[in-house]
């Protein structure tokens, strides 16, 4: 034994990084949870969204599509026109699938009103026949503006639209699946490796080399973390160059975006130290860990915005910490804020970061 | 003893308490350097306790301990250095190949290894690329045994080394151990078997409740024993069943 040199702790440390690294690469749920799934949500939510509101409109096989009302409608890109035959119709209206059923029928010559519309719409979808009725109205009031020009009009809408950035479904998703990945491997991952190095005694053998305890967790850690940077990193560039995530400042938002998940993956794995220590065995890890991260998943707007729960909910997904991870994370990438314009943000990950710590200091168990 | 031997590990007046319960009670050996010594006692008799107190593992209540000259208050460090350990039913990263395991440990250790070389002092060089978990229980004993010897260090703790093991294995093991022994280090082992001890072992202290109710070359020990007139009720018949056994199925180490 070379006793005149000094026992470098750091070298045994990044040995322990590298062989946990390893392992972590060859464990498949590790894998499916940070990297597969996230892709999965994020292919399945691109596709969903993206596109504008739209409704369909069913056509009555005996309306009359020569009008200029028919025409208004169908040149509007929100409206959707469907033909079919009239039991099919109603069946698809009865059950919300379309909208209203449309029928312009022509009067007689000599009538008035050369034309009445009849528009039949569903409980089952009252939201699009809100619309359609009201985009009917705004149709026939134009159409009898242009019948009788000398009426003057008591008011006049003059639209303006806001220049805005294009928010698309991938701005929203894909920072709140990057908190999906870090949650997953921040607590169950970090969970199950120490538990297991604990309850195989792989700790306690370490104990017998002269590294310190201190430096085990952190070469762990730092395998968790340096894993965590990859699937981030990998996730945002396939956002990026596949459904045109917005960056707003390109490489410097990527890298903001990149610290962010090592604070918020610090913060978790201070959860994961805690499943750990107090799981009496292996099968209650997935309970503890469950209850942690699925109220998050649902409520801290990873797939939602906390915007469209009801108040009652509203103050529950205040406390969460992955809902100041998600906000700060869509403000940086969209808005291009830095971390220190959402310090707010962070000072609440801060609080459940040392909150999560000391109770983790307090029942850490080494064997 | 007759031959002056130097003492390489000095246990004084050991206690170790949890609680209400005394594990260990104020023992006291020695350990010469380069002989193995066997700790043997039923379970709970305190033998891993002790063992893991001397190994830097666990917290004594009160006593002295001297490793090699080292304290074990004070010089926890530099004896982890200078010993080997191998825990009763230790386990490493399960998808890990030995390769990586052993790169692993020489940077726990900070040494540089060869590790084939390392790998073939327990036969395990054709293993070198096999994940541990794909491993038998006797080679994943072996490799256990393997990553004591990375330091290469003055003395090697071996816990119940091959408890759950079949008899060309534990044979197989005991070879190992030998061969270690002959490049001189020192071996401490626990074990419940008496033929391992009186195999392996140079000197034993035999522990019960926490005491060491004996310590003697395992020869002596016998011959006390039928100095106070002792006699087994059946006489002994020239083979055993182990011998019937390894006759039948041949001596050879199976890897699975």
């Amino acid at each position: 034994m070379n006793t005149n040199k000094q026992y470098n702790q750091f070298r045994a440390m990044l040995a322990v990084t590298r062989a946990s690294l390893r392992s972590i690469l060859r464990s498949p749920s590790a894998v499916v949870f940070s990297i597969a799934f996230p892709l999965i949500f994020i292919i399945v939510f691109g596709f969903i969204g993206g596109g504008n509101f739209t409704v369909t409109v069913g056509v009555h096989p005996d309306c009359d599509t020569s009008n200029q009302i028919f025409k208004m409608l169908k040149s509007r890109p929100e409206v959707n026109l469907s033909y079919d035959s009239l039991d099919a119709l109603t069946q698809s209206l009865s059950r919300g699938h379309i909208a209203a059923i449309i029928n312009i029928e022509k009067t007689k010559h000599d009538s008035l009103t050369p034309m009445i519309i009849h528009l039949q719409t569903s409980s089952a979808a009252r939201e699009g026949a809100g619309v359609i009725t009201l985009f009917m109205n705004h149709a026939i009031d134009k159409a009898n503006l242009d019948a009788n020009p000398a009426v003057h009009p008591i008011a006049e809408l003059k639209p303006q639209e806001l220049e805005g950035r294009p928010y698309k479904s991938i701005d929203f998703i894909l920072p709140g699946m990057l908190g999906f990945s870090l949650l997953s491997t921040g607590v169950f991952g970090t969970a199950f490796v120490f538990y297991n190095l604990r309850s195989t005694l792989v700790l306690k053998r370490f104990f017998a080399t002269p590294i310190r305890r201190l430096y085990i967790v952190m070469g762990e850690a730092l395998a968790r973390v340096t894993f965590a940077t990859f699937t981030s990193s990998f996730i945002i560039i396939l956002g990026y160059l596949a459904f045109g995530f917005t960056l707003v400042h390109g490489i410097t938002t990527f890298l903001t975006m990149l610290l962010l998940c090592f604070i918020g993956l610090f913060i978790f794995m201070g959860f994961g130290f805690i499943v750990s220590s107090v799981a009496t065995n292996e099968s209650v890890i997935p309970v503890f860990a469950n209850l942690i991260t699925l109220p998050q998943f649902l409520l801290a707007g990873t797939f939602f915005s906390t915007y469209s729960f009801p108040w009652w909910l509203q103050p529950f997904t205040k406390i969460l910490q992955l809902t100041y991870f998600n906000y700060s994370m869509r403000k940086i990438a969209f808005e291009g804020l830095s971390l220190v314009d959402v310090w707010q943000d962070l000072a609440v990950l801060g609080i459940w970061g040392v909150v999560a710590y000391l109770v983790a200091a307090k029942v850490f168990k080494w064997e | 003893m007759q031959k002056e031997k130097k003492v390489i590990i000095s246990v004084n007046n050991l206690m170790k308490n949890y609680g209400d319960f005394t594990a260990v009670n104020k023992i006291s050996f020695e350990v010469y350097e380069g002989e193995i010594f066997g700790l043997l006692g039923p379970n709970g008799a305190g033998k891993t306790t002790t063992l893991e107190i001397i190994e830097t593992l666990r917290e004594k209540t009160s006593g002295e301990i001297l490793i090699d000259g080292l304290n074990v208050d004070h010089d926890q460090n530099e004896i982890k250095n200078r010993i080997g350990v191998q825990l009763q039913a230790a386990g490493y990263y399960p998808n890990l190949s030995l390769l990586e395991l052993l790169d692993l440990f020489s940077g726990l250790y900070n040494v540089e290894i060869d590790k084939q070389q390392i790998l073939s002092l327990v036969s395990l060089q054709d293993k070198a690329k096999s994940k541990y978990k794909s491993l038998s229980g006797g080679l994943k004993q072996r490799f256990s045994l393997c990553t004591t010897l990375i330091n290469k260090p003055k003395i090697v703790f071996l816990d119940e080394p091959t408890t759950g093991l079949d008899p060309q294995a534990r044979r197989n093991l005991w070879a190992l151990i030998r061969n270690i022994h002959s490049n001189g280090t020192t071996v401490v082992i626990t074990t419940h078997y008496m033929d391992e001890a009186e195999e392996l072992c140079e000197r034993l202290a035999v522990m019960d409740a926490g005491k060491i109710i004996a310590i003697n070359t395992p020869d002596q020990l016998i011959d006390d024993l039928v100095a106070t007139g002792f006699e087994r009720k059946k006489e002994v018949k020239k083979a055993n069943l182990e011998d019937v056994f390894l006759n039948l199925t041949g001596k050879e180490w199976r890897d699975e």
